[in-house]
């Protein structure tokens, strides 16, 4: 098993037809059973045309209702990103991924507040995955984004991440140990996204073939916070937490749209603080991650 | 990105928040001439500089003749202005607000920004105003009201009034208040910003409520479609090595370390510096050189790195995933040849093509310093700059 996503999954490329789209659908297509798990591209102006053998459709809801997709993946630019996203939800899939980064603020504001309105409504849940992220995978099974598939290995370990590297890192160091990966996940940098660190999670808790967690955070909002509170009371399986950004100055953008500290709470030490109350086997060296958790196990 | 105060205020005006009359300048001389067509007796002269706290820095005084205007005007202009946000260097201010002296009852504080918690728009409101807002929130949070806006919605008449009387505004004064936190908010979706902050607001003798300061920042990611924000930029009040990275699309920050750091990804590069303090040194600066980076953004970013004289040597930390290890080493070994390097340089490889990449820093005769982790690369760093 593994959480949202295994070998099972139907997929819709958005943004199929751009140079980053068609880059990582190829690598994505390489990886284990990606040629059965990608099955649509959308591009409305080159809707009957196929790209690797994927046929593209004009809509979302079309590619959905012609292959029984459930998933769709985002590379479409920051313009039209949460246009696309939007898209999705209105299609009534499962679970959208988007890549993209660099989406205005107000663009996320708005779609979220949409999503609510329509699940308040009655409407299908749809669950975001980022924006700006590196995806997420199941080892052996399908990769949906731009993660490196081969520093993976299939396991028993949930990894997740607001970084992109910092999440190769951890799942880099776990196979060069031996545990392999049950899924890792990238939630992505930006400051209003979809899934937290807490419903990855509730996710790892309830799966049952994961058997531990490397969660990684960094400075800026309450994320990591809440999800650690949440562990305190409900998380059965041992945590290993690293938060980046020990370093970094107050009222700086760290790259990531939302690595900002702006006030007392989302520092990495208040973070790392909360995490070793909530249970957390927390470490400031980023190089021991997997270490710690071997440990534990 | 920031802008000025003067700058801001256009803006406020634009969406129709009331402004004291002001005028911009550069010149003494200029000074002078906007207090005469500003008439009246009293006058501010306000340094403009991106930083906060300028009135305790000596940056803002308050002059009852034309005399006193062309004294501060000149104490000011050209100065050095250390406020707590500037650092001990200080800034250079290089423009001027002459205003037109306010009837102060009261001073407030309202501000608008974006609560990443429930994903909304956040605007607060204390009767605290002209103090440091961080200050309050710590001692005594229950002097600020908050409402959250649901952007779908707006800010409704009964947030604003909410906010109007929690803050303890002036009875009369009230509906103009509420007119104005609406106003905010308009001017805050509108524009993209991630803070638009009025300390003080005040109210007048007669009622009248006033934006006496204004402090925006926007969203970076939203400047494409904010033609007329992006023209306020000035670049003067920016690092000159920031904006330098920014052309090759590498994000850069300066911190006060002697240990360069050239990392692919934010959060890696936060924890590569956090692993150079674990192991007894400081991190000079942050650098992300991103997904795509070729020989030239690396040479670039060495180029930047190296210009800080502080910097005794370079950590090189990458994780190649879809960037690939030889193409960084070809880029280290052709950046270190071209910058001359005299520093010790420890590169750390992992993930796609490593054997390729260790080998071509191998092969290129250099005194490159290799390390399998992190911990590993930070520990040899250290000691070589020791």
């Amino acid at each position: 098993m593994s959480i949202f996503i295994n070998k099972n999954t139907r997929i819709i490329t958005q943004g199929i037809t751009g140079k980053t789209g068609q880059f990582h659908t190829e690598k994505c297509q390489e990886y284990a059973n990606g040629k059965e798990c990608f099955v649509a591209g959308v591009n409305p102006k080159k809707a009957g045309e196929s790209i690797f053998n994927i046929p593209i459709y004009a809509s979302v809801k079309e590619a959905a209702a012609e292959t029984g997709a459930t998933v769709s993946v985002i590379y479409v630019p920051p313009p039209g990103a949460a246009a696309a996203i939007w898209e999705a939800v209105e299609a009534d899939l499962d679970l959208a991924i988007c890549i993209t980064e660099g989406i205005p603020v107000r663009d996320m504001l708005i779609l979220r507040n949409k999503m609510k309105a329509k699940e308040a409504a009655g409407g299908k849940k749809t669950l975001l995955l980022g924006p700006n992220c590196p995806g997420l995978i199941t080892p052996d099974e399908v990769k949906i984004g731009i993660m490196p598939g081969h520093i993976h290995r299939k396991g028993r370990i949930g990894v997740v991440s607001r970084s992109g590297t910092l999440t190769y890192e951890a799942v880099g160091q776990l196979t060069e140990i031996g545990l392999g990966q049950s899924s890792a996940v990238g939630i992505g940098g930006d400051p209003i996204n979809g899934l937290k660190h807490i419903d990855v999670m509730k996710a790892f808790n309830d799966d049952p073939d994961t058997d531990a967690v490397i969660m990684i955070g960094e400075i800026g909002g309450p994320d990591e916070a809440e999800a650690a509170q949440w562990c305190k009371e409900n998380m059965k399986k041992p945590i290993v937490g690293f938060i980046a950004g020990v370093t970094a100055p107050a009222g700086k953008r760290m790259g990531h749209a939302g690595a900002l500290i702006s006030g007392g709470a989302d520092t990495a030490d208040a973070k790392l603080a909360i995490m070793e109350e909530c249970g957390f086997k927390v470490t400031r060296n980023p190089s021991e991650m997997a270490k710690l958790l071997k440990a534990m196990l | 990105m920031k802008i000025h105060e003067y700058q801001g205020k256009q803006i406020l005006k634009k969406f129709g928040v009331t402004v004291p009359r002001g005028i911009h300048c550069t010149t003494v001389d200029d000074a002078v001439k906007a207090a005469e067509t500003l008439g009246g007796k009293v006058w501010v002269v306000k340094a403009q500089i991106h930083a906060g706290g300028r009135g305790k820095g000596g940056g803002v005084k308050v002059a009852t003749s034309l005399e006193k205007v062309r004294e501060y005007a000149s104490q000011i202009l050209g100065m050095q202005l250390i406020t707590h946000q500037t650092g001990p260097e200080g800034q250079k201010v290089r423009h001027l607000l002459i205003e037109e002296g306010a009837d102060i009852k009261h001073e407030y504080y309202v501000a608008a920004l974006t609560d990443r918690a429930t994903q909304s728009v956040a605007i607060m409101a204390s009767y605290e105003g002209g103090m440091d807002i961080e200050e309050v929130a710590h001692k005594t949070p229950e002097k600020i009201v908050k409402v959250f806006v649901n952007p779908l919605v707006g800010l409704t008449d009964e947030q604003a009034l909410t906010l109007a009387k929690g803050m303890g505004m002036n009875e009369a004064s009230i509906p103009q208040c509420v007119d104005t936190l609406k106003k905010l908010y308009t001017c805050y979706m509108e524009t993209d910003a991630s803070l638009a902050e009025i300390n003080p607001l005040i109210h007048e003798g007669d009622g009248t409520v006033k934006a006496l300061d204004a402090k925006f920042n926007f969203d970076s990611n939203a400047l494409y479609r904010q033609e007329e924000i992006v023209a306020m930029r000035d670049l003067d009040e920016e690092d000159a090595d920031e904006i330098e990275a920014s052309k090759f699309d590498l994000a850069y920050i300066s911190l006060d370390g002697n240990i360069g750091c050239l990392v692919n990804g934010a959060g890696l590069a936060m924890a590569t510096m956090d692993t150079i303090k674990l192991f007894g040194a400081e991190p000079a600066n942050f650098l992300d050189v991103g997904g795509g980076a070729t020989t030239e953004k690396v040479t670039e970013a060495f180029k930047i790195m190296l210009k800080n004289p502080k910097v005794k040597g370079i950590l090189v930390n990458i994780f190649g995933g879809i960037m690939k290890c030889d193409t960084i080493a070809t880029g280290v070994v052709a950046a270190a040849r071209e910058t001359h390097l005299s520093v010790p340089l420890v590169v750390r490889m992992k993930g796609t093509n490593e054997d390729m990449g260790k080998q071509i820093l191998k092969d290129s005769g250099l005194p490159i310093i290799s390390a399998d982790s992190m911990a590993e690369a930070a520990t040899k760093i250290v000691a070589a700059v020791k």
